[in-house]
């Protein structure tokens, strides 16, 4: 085998599967298909003629993708999953990733290789990405329920926004919680009482 | 949470036959058994067996043939597994677009789902389809390697019609088989419980007849356990099938029906609506809008003799393996899928000394195995 390999990338998720198009464009690869939809995918594989196809493990579709090659006419071309049965260090990170490799034609280990591994670093950088914005979108949310709480408690006592929220800190302290559970209970509490 | 539990992780598929793994889990028969079991869901059988495979679970609930596929190595990611124990019996069912039911119906398919009446009549429609130059019917099934897809082919095959010629059949995961029939991208399918339902209750399908009627008391899901983790823990198996057993027990009684379909349809588990669990779990099987059937274990679960994997079953499926195609027949394969399906180690977690002497299958064509 010799020449440019083709790389089918099948994800739902659109951002993640640009993520490792760019990756795959980063280090050489300049035929990189995305696929967000199974529909048509038999004819579709056809047309493309890929080497190499990824796809993620939350596709419900991957028992869909391994029927059509066991059958399809198009794709007539011995398949292998992941780069080498053998290489379960590969598998295991793969699949820890969430994503699986099928290599659609013997192509040769070290050819593959380096588009699997790129493939999984792509998708743990995706994950990190997710974690870190779910956590700033907490952070967000909690500051906003902090700023509630301060209100509350400035309005019904006649504190500054300081000694509003010295009094939440003093209160978390004391009761060895985190000033966002007491804050979290105060606008509860109050809205319950305003209703 | 007690630190001395023996930790299990579990692989499963939102099914209803996933019910004995999540009463044991979460009714605490499997704490009562010194076993931690956590469940993990999946959205495909191919996750499945690649992540028992590498390890991630431990045991997991499996199509019957998977076990067999794996260790004869037809599929990827293949290891040496085995299939201790059953975790449902039936629960499938054929169901096709309304459209298509009611061609079927008059060419006097059996509203009551006999196979022998249904499949003939579907005979007479694709004769009919064929004359008119259509293209052919297409029919879906979860997994190649599924009581599904051999349920669906015995059916046909035996009723005169050739599964590979005479019509189409694709894969499409379970949740996907009622909006494809609605959608007209299949005009039937084969899957388990809910989803035959679930397409009756949208008034887009009809049921035309199902597992139990084509071969009574049939596996269909295993609980599936590579050889390797078998052998270095034999005292935790044992201790699972116990646990399973009695969840399975409890499972099965009639009045628990309600409280079972509400645990399943929690978001986390089939996220799916209550009433639509409660079917097959209670045997009253709306099989059209206007006809409901009692079908006595439609979907049975059951600890005891009855749940003991067996040589024949393995049979059967390795038989429509080489059958269609997947496989040729060895003697040394055969002899691997009995030990697959031994109840050796069921029967010795359980203390059970007299199974039935191993009967052979009969099909409903009269056909023995």
């Amino acid at each position: 085998m010799s020449g440019a390999l083709s790389i089918l990338v099948i994800d739902d998720n659109k951002i993640r599967a640009s993520i490792i198009e760019q990756g795959l464009h980063d280090a050489g690869h300049d035929q990189v298909i995305l696929v967000h939809q199974m529909d048509g995918l038999v004819r579709q594989i056809a047309d493309i003629n890929p080497d190499v196809i990824v796809i993620d493990l939350e596709n419900p579709n991957r028992d869909q993708l391994e029927h059509m090659f066991q059958v399809s006419r198009a794709v007539r071309r011995p398949i292998a999953m992941f780069v080498d049965k053998a290489d379960s260090h590969s598998i295991e990170a793969a699949v820890d990733a969430g994503v699986s490799a099928y290599v659609v034609d013997g192509l040769k280990r070290e050819r593959v290789k380096p588009i699997l591994d790129m493939a999984i670093s792509r998708f743990r950088a995706f994950s990190r990405l997710t974690a870190e914005l779910e956590e700033a979108r907490t952070e967000l949310a909690d500051r906003k329920t902090i700023d509630r709480a301060k209100g509350i408690v400035m309005k019904s006592k006649g504190l500054s926004e300081q000694e509003a929220y010295d009094l939440l800190r003093r209160t978390a302290m004391k009761q060895s919680r985190k000033i966002i559970d007491v804050a979290q209970s105060l606008v509860i509490a109050s809205g319950l009482l305003e209703d | 949470m007690e630190t001395n539990l023996k930790p299990v992780i579990a692989g499963f598929i939102p099914l209803l036959d996933s019910a004995v793994l999540v009463a044991a889990s979460e009714l605490g028969f499997a704490e009562r058994e010194g076993v931690a079991l956590k469940l993990v869901r999946e959205t495909s059988w191919a996750n499945i067996r690649d992540r028992i495979a590498v390890g991630h679970f431990d045991i997991a609930h499996m199509l019957a043939p998977m076990p067999i596929a794996a260790s004869l190595n037809l599929t990827s990611l293949s290891v040496p597994m085995l299939a201790p124990m059953l975790l449902g019996l039936g629960g499938n069912a054929i169901t096709v677009a309304a459209g298509l039911w009611k061609e079927m119906a008059a060419a006097g398919a059996d509203p009551g789902g006999d196979p022998a009446s249904t499949g003939r009549a579907l005979g007479e429609i694709i004769t009919l389809h064929h004359g008119a130059g259509a293209p052919p019917l297409r029919f879906g099934v979860v997994h190649p390697f599924s009581g599904h897809a051999y349920e669906l082919r015995y059916w046909l095959a035996a009723t005169g019609i050739d599964p590979d010629k005479d019509v189409e059949i694709t894969v499409l995961a379970p949740q996907l088989m009622a909006d494809a029939l609605a959608a007209g991208q299949l005009d039937g399918y084969c899957v388990g419980e809910p989803w035959n339902t679930a397409a009756v209750a949208a008034g887009t399908g009809r049921i035309a007849t199902y597992k139990q009627a084509i071969w009574p008391d049939s596996p269909e899901k295993v609980l599936g356990v590579t050889e390797k983790w078998a052998e270095a823990n034999p005292d935790t198996l044992a201790a699972l099938v116990r646990a399973f057993s009695a969840a399975a027990d409890w499972c099965a009684v009639p009045d628990n029906a309600p409280q079972l379909a509400e645990l399943l349809s929690r978001p986390d588990l089939l996220a799916c609506d209550r009433e639509i669990c409660l079917p097959a779990l209670t045997g009253r099987m709306q099989l059209g809008p206007d006809l409901q059937k009692h079908v006595p274990d439609f979907l049975a679960f059951s600890g005891g003799a009855k749940a003991a994997p067996m040589a024949v079953h393995g049979k059967w499926f390795y038989e429509q393996m080489v059958r269609w195609g997947q496989t040729d027949r060895t003697a040394e394969s055969a002899r691997k899928v009995e030990q697959i399906f031994s109840s050796a180690a069921y029967r010795s977690a359980l203390g059970l000394t007299d199974l039935p002497s191993e009967n052979s299958i009969r099909m409903f064509d009269g056909k023995r195995f």
